[in-house]
C-alpha cells in the first residue's frame, strides 16, 4: 500500500515538483552565466589589472569568498532595499548567487592564468602577436582547459546553494518539495526525492564537463 | 645610411639597484653570425631580449634595418611606443628561447601558423605551405601533426625555431637554444642553426656551447659585467683572447 500510496502523491504534486526543478534549473543556470562572465572579469583584473584595480577586486572577491551564501542571499533581498535597491526574491536570489559564484570563478581564472609559463605570453610576443592576440590564441585555450574541472564543481556548487534560496520564498526544488510534504506528512520519501533530483542535474553537470574536458584534451 | 643591419648604441638596463647592462655597443651586418658568450650574469640574454622589447631598457638605442626599436625620442624625451608598433617591431627579429616555449595546445604545424595567419594575415593555405616548408627544412615534416608533448626536447626546439624563422624575420636572436637539452639532442639543433648561417641569416646567438661557437660565428663577443669585454673574429679570440677576463672564462669552459 505504501509505496502505491507514495507514486500517488507524487503523480498529484507533479507540477509543483516539476515547476520547483524547472526553477532550480533556471537559477542555477542564471546564477552560473552570469557569475562565469563576472569572474573572468574578475580574473582578468587580478592577474593583468593595474595595482589599485587589484586591491579592490581582491577586496571583492575575498569578502563574497568570506561570507555565508545565506548571508548574501539575505543581504541582497532584505538590505539592497534599504539602500532605495528593491529587488524581488528572484532578482535579489540569482544576484546573489551570482556574485558568490563570480568571486570562486574569479579565483579560478587568475589561478589558471598565472600557472601558464611566462614563456608562453613571452614566445607568443616574440611572434609579433599583441596582448589581445596572446590572450585569445595562447594563454585563454590553455587556461580554459585548466579552469574546466574546477569550473564543473563550482556550477554544482551552485545547484546545491540554490536551495538557499527558499529561505526568501522561491519556489524552487526544495521549497516546492516541503510545500508537498507538508501536505502529505510524507517527509523521507520526498526528500530523498529531492536529493535524487539534484543528484540528477549536478551529476548531468559532471558528465557533460568530462565530456568537454574529454573533447579538448590535448594529446601528449 | 649605415650599412648595418642591426645598430645597437651605449644600451643601459638596470633590474631595480643591480645595473646589468652599463653601456652595450654593438653592430651587425646582413648575414652577420654573431655567438655571445660570457659567464651568466654578465648581460648576454638581457641584451638579447632588449633586442626585442622583451625586456625594456633605459638608455641608449637599438635600430634594426634603421627603424628605432621601442622608444620615439621627441623634444629630448624618450617615451615608449605604443604597444602596437612594438608587437610589429618584435616580428622584425625571430626568436628562439632555452625552454622552446612551444604552445602545448597546438600541433606543431599549428605552431608554426599561428604568427603566420594571425600577425601576417596570410591565408590558412599560404601559410600551412610555409609551416611546411620550414618543417622540412628542420627535418620534422612527418611530425606536423603532433603536440609539443609528443615531441622530444631536441624535436621541440627545432619547431620553435621553425616557427621564428617562418615569420622571415631580418633577424634571429638565439637564446641558450641548447641548455635544456639533453647532451645527445644538442647536435641536431646546431644543425639547424648551422643551416641557417649557410643561408644567410643574420643571426645573433647567445651560447654556452664555445666549439659551436668557434666553428659558425663570423665573429664573437664576450660579454663581461654588463659590457662588451672582447670581440673579434672566434679563431684569434679563442686561440689568443687580449683580455685576461676572456682567458679565465675560457679556461673555464669546456673549450680547450
Amino acid at each position: 500500500m505504501e509505496p502505491t500510496s507514495f507514486l500517488e502523491h507524487i503523480w498529484i504534486a507533479r507540477w509543483p515538483l516539476a515547476s520547483g526543478v524547472g526553477l532550480t534549473l533556471i537559477i542555477s543556470f542564471l546564477a552560473i552565466v552570469a557569475g562565469t562572465i563576472l569572474g573572468i572579469g574578475v580574473g582578468m583584473s587580478l592577474t593583468y589589472g593595474a595595482r589599485p584595480l587589484r586591491w579592490l577586486v581582491r577586496g571583492y572577491t575575498d569578502f563574497i569568498r568570506g561570507t555565508p551564501v545565506l548571508v548574501l542571499v539575505l543581504a541582497s533581498y532584505y538590505v539592497l532595499g534599504t539602500i532605495g535597491l528593491q529587488l524581488g526574491p528572484f532578482q535579489a536570489g540569482v544576484l546573489a548567487l551570482a556574485v558568490f559564484c563570480s568571486s570562486h570563478v574569479g579565483e579560478i581564472v587568475r589561478g589558471a592564468l598565472q600557472a601558464i609559463p611566462r614563456g608562453q605570453t613571452e614566445a607568443a610576443k616574440a611572434i609579433g602577436l599583441t596582448f589581445a592576440g596572446t590572450f585569445i590564441y595562447v594563454l585563454a585555450p590553455q587556461a580554459i582547459r585548466q579552469i574546466l574541472p574546477a569550473w564543473v564543481n563550482t556550477a554544482a556548487e551552485m545547484v546545491k546553494a540554490s536551495t538557499l534560496l527558499s529561505i526568501i520564498g522561491i519556489g524552487e526544488l526544495l521549497l516546492s518539495t516541503q510545500e508537498v510534504i507538508a501536505r502529505t506528512f510524507m517527509s523521507l520519501p520526498f526528500y530523498f526525492l529531492a536529493g535524487a533530483l539534484y543528484f540528477l542535474i549536478n551529476f548531468g553537470i559532471e558528465s557533460l564537463g568530462r565530456l568537454v574536458e574529454r573533447k579538448m584534451a590535448v594529446q601528449s | 645610411m649605415s650599412t648595418n643591419l642591426v645598430e645597437i648604441r651605449n644600451l643601459h638596463k638596470s633590474f631595480g639597484k643591480v645595473e646589468v647592462l652599463k653601456g652595450v655597443n654593438c653592430d651587425l651586418a646582413q648575414s652577420d653570425v654573431v655567438c655571445v658568450i660570457g659567464s651568466s650574469g654578465s648581460g648576454k640574454t638581457t641584451m638579447l631580449r632588449c633586442i626585442n622589447m622583451l625586456e625594456d631598457f633605459d638608455a641608449g638605442t637599438i635600430t634594426i634595418d634603421g627603424e628605432a626599436i621601442g622608444y620615439d625620442v621627441r623634444d629630448g624625451k624618450r617615451r615608449r611606443k605604443p604597444e602596437k608598433e612594438i608587437a610589429r617591431q618584435r616580428a622584425l627579429t625571430g626568436m628562439a628561447f632555452q625552454q622552446f616555449n612551444l604552445f602545448p595546445h597546438l600541433t606543431a604545424m599549428e605552431n608554426v601558423t599561428l604568427g603566420l595567419i594571425k600577425v601576417k594575415k596570410l591565408g590558412r593555405d599560404e601559410a600551412t605551405a610555409i609551416g611546411e616548408r620550414w618543417l622540412e627544412r628542420v627535418g620534422l615534416s612527418s611530425r606536423r601533426d603532433n603536440y609539443p608533448g609528443q615531441l622530444s626536447g631536441g624535436q621541440q626546439q627545432r619547431v620553435a625555431i621553425a616557427r621564428a624563422i617562418a615569420m622571415n624575420p631580418k633577424l634571429m636572436l638565439f637564446d641558450e637554444v641548447t641548455s635544456a637539452l639533453d647532451p645527445e639532442l644538442v647536435n641536431e639543433v646546431l644543425m639547424v642553426i648551422r643551416d641557417l648561417a649557410r643561408d644567410g641569416m643574420t643571426m645573433l646567438i647567445v651560447t654556452h656551447e664555445m666549439r659551436f661557437a668557434h666553428d659558425v660565428a663570423s665573429r664573437v663577443i664576450f660579454m663581461n659585467e654588463g659590457r662588451i669585454g672582447e670581440e673579434g673574429n672566434p679563431r684569434e679570440m679563442f686561440l689568443q683572447p687580449k683580455t685576461q677576463r676572456l682567458a679565465a672564462f675560457l679556461k673555464s669552459s669546456s673549450f680547450n
